[in-house]
Parts: C-alpha cells; structure tokens; sequence
C-alpha cells in the first residue's frame, strides 16, 4: 500500500522512450540483415581505402545506420582525418 | 464451400498463440460459423488443454498424414459448439513428422468442410512455422507489447511475406494501460508505426485469462472479462464487421481499487 502511494506520487522513469528507441535500432540491423560482424567487415574494407589517401584515425571510426528526420535510412560513416597525405607530383 | 486458413504465429513463444487460436475460434463458432482448430505445434501441444478436451483425444494430425485414421475420425468436437472441431498435434513425435506439402493438403480438404480453419503455430522460425503457414491464406500475428516479441513479429512479418502471404494482420495482447499512462509500456500506436502493419485488435492483460485456462473455457465466452469482449471484437473484424477498438481505460472505481491494494 505504501509503496502504491509512494510510486503514485513520485515521476518514475520513462522507459516506453528506450524501449522504441531499442527496438527502432534492433529492427534497422534485422531488416538489412547486415550483422555487426559484416558491418566490421565493411569498416575494415572502406579503412583500407580511405587510408590510401588520408592518414585517418583508425580507432576513432563510426560507421552505422542512422534514422534520418524523414523516416530514410543512412549509412552514415564517421572518419576522423588524421592528416592529407602529400602526393608527389609530377 | 471454400472457407479460409488462417494462422496464428508469433515468432517468439509465451506470447499467447493457443490462447488466442482457441478465444478466435470459440468466437467464430459462437456466432455460428463451422471451425476447425489445427495443432500444428508437434510435439508440445496444448491447444486441447487450453480448449478443454485434452481426455478427448484418440488420433492425431500425424495419425492422419501416416494414413492410420480418416481425418473425420481425428476431429474433435468441442463440447460447448457443435460446429467446432479440434485436429490434435501429435505429443511423441516432433516437427519433422510433418511436412509442408501435407499440411497445405490438409488445410485444403478442411476448407472445404469449414468456413474457418485456425492453425495454431508452433513459436520459432524451423519447420514447424513453415507447416503452420504451408496452407494458409492470411495470418495474424500475436504479440506483446515488449521489445523482444515486437522484433520477432517483425521477422516473421517478413518472413510471412516471402512465403508470399501478405498483408498480415497484428494482435497486440497483455497490454496494460496503467503501465502505458507511466511512459513504462509502448503503446499501441508506437509498435504499429514501427511494425508498418495492420492492427488487428488488442487485447489487455487480464487475470481472468488464467481462471480460464485451469477451467479450459475460453474467455471469449465470459461477457463480463475484457479480455473475452476483446477477443469477441476481433472475432468481429475477422469476419467483416467494423468494430471500433474498445476503450482500455479503467474505471476510477478500479483505479481506486488498485490504489488501495483490492484489485
């Protein structure tokens, strides 16, 4: 009874937002059936790409879907540029 | 006479499939339609429980795809309707016993004698979903309102619309509103805006669904449990009718009751 009142008066925390937000998430890596083992893969792959003309921030690098305001979906990727590599030229 | 095969499926299990396969088919034969339930959970059946013919039982759907019985002889007439009829699953056998071609047989020799024939899936994605959903012409998905069975409505969404079965319709069960008004439960909107799928009833947590699986008398029976009004509703769209969602709200009486620990 006590604890009836108490939780009735006191703001319990939200946690219907993380839930959807969870959810949301899990269900964006379901539906493109791409694993996290794959999404390394892939950020092994673009590393070895990128690195051929910037010197990045190997451990530093994000990449994942992200929800954009419009409801689409993206591949966002985020390299921190360590520096421009100079290029000889000819 | 061409009747439809419907599937109840879930993906995860504990969601409340049989308790649902056994309410819609209750409701459709209270008003009057010729039902038939299948089992198709091999194995780990329990529909005759739920339905309260368990020591009816003589043959089962293997006994009929082995050929050891007719199908007539399998069907089970439920006590309360005559027009409603229970195929068992098998209880010593597994999934494999089974397969997807005899059950979509199976599915259309009943619909030729049933106006509605309900399958009860097995939880899962293997061999036993992929019988439960061999005949069927529309599925309806059970699920709570919880972060794992949402995602794995979501997959058998998908995986329901490869099978090419489309336009699935969602159940959401147990939900509760007290929890819903706290921000601690999602509600309904949300996981149909996030499943992007039909919304076919919703039915509340209700204790009264517990008496009535000890009794084996599905809720739908009992006017005064909003539980069985809900699955009544859903019986009622199923069938055509425009019903509006009932309000989930509880009385202040209620609310009072809670409050102070009676209820």
């Amino acid at each position: 009874m006590l604890d009836k009142i108490k939780s009735f008066f006191s703001d319990e925390a939200n946690s219907k937002d993380l839930a959807k937000e969870r959810l949301k998430l899990v269900l964006i890596h379901d539906r493109i059936s791409i694993s996290p083992e794959l999404l390394d893969n892939m950020k092994e792959e673009l590393l070895t790409v990128v690195s051929k003309y910037v010197e990045v921030e190997r451990h530093e690098l994000d990449i994942d879907f992200q929800e954009q305001d419009d409801d689409a979906l993206a591949l966002v990727a985020n390299i921190p540029v360590k520096e421009l590599k100079r290029r000889a030229r000819k | 006479m061409a009747g439809k095969v419907l599937v109840i499926t879930s993906g995860k299990g504990g969601v409340g499939k049989t308790t649902t396969t056994a309410n819609l088919g209750t409701g459709l034969a209270k008003l009057g339609n010729k039902v038939a339930l299948i089992d198709a959970d091999i194995g780990l059946r329990n529909l005759d429980v739920v339905m309260g013919l368990e020591n009816r039982i003589v043959y089962d759907i293997v006994d009929v795809v082995e050929g050891n019985c007719r199908l007539e002889q399998a069907l089970i007439k439920d006590k309360r309707y005559n027009s409603l009829c229970l195929l068992p699953a098998a209880q010593t056998r597994d999934k494999t016993a089974v397969n997807p071609d005899e059950m979509a047989e199976l599915c259309s020799e009943l619909k030729e004698e049933f106006d509605y024939v309900i399958v009860d899936s097995p939880a899962g994605i293997e061999q036993g979903f992929k019988n439960a959903i061999a005949g069927a012409d529309r599925a309806i998905i059970v699920t709570t309102p919880e972060v794992s069975a949402v995602r794995d409505a979501d997959r058998i969404i998908g995986m329901l619309e490869a099978e090419g079965i489309k336009e699935p319709e969602v159940i959401i069960n147990r939900i509760r509103m007290d929890m819903v008004k706290k921000g601690n439960m999602m509600d309904i909107d949300d996981m149909i805006e996030i499943l992007a799928i039909k919304l076919l009833g919703v039915v509340p947590d209700d204790e009264k669904i517990v008496v009535s699986t000890n009794t084996g008398e599905p809720i739908v029976l009992n006017n005064n449990a909003k539980s069985g009004q809900a699955f009544d509703n859903i019986v009622r769209r199923i069938i055509g009718e425009e019903v509006p969602l009932m309000s989930l709200d509880e009385g202040l009486v209620n609310k009072f009751k809670r409050m102070i620990g009676l209820a």
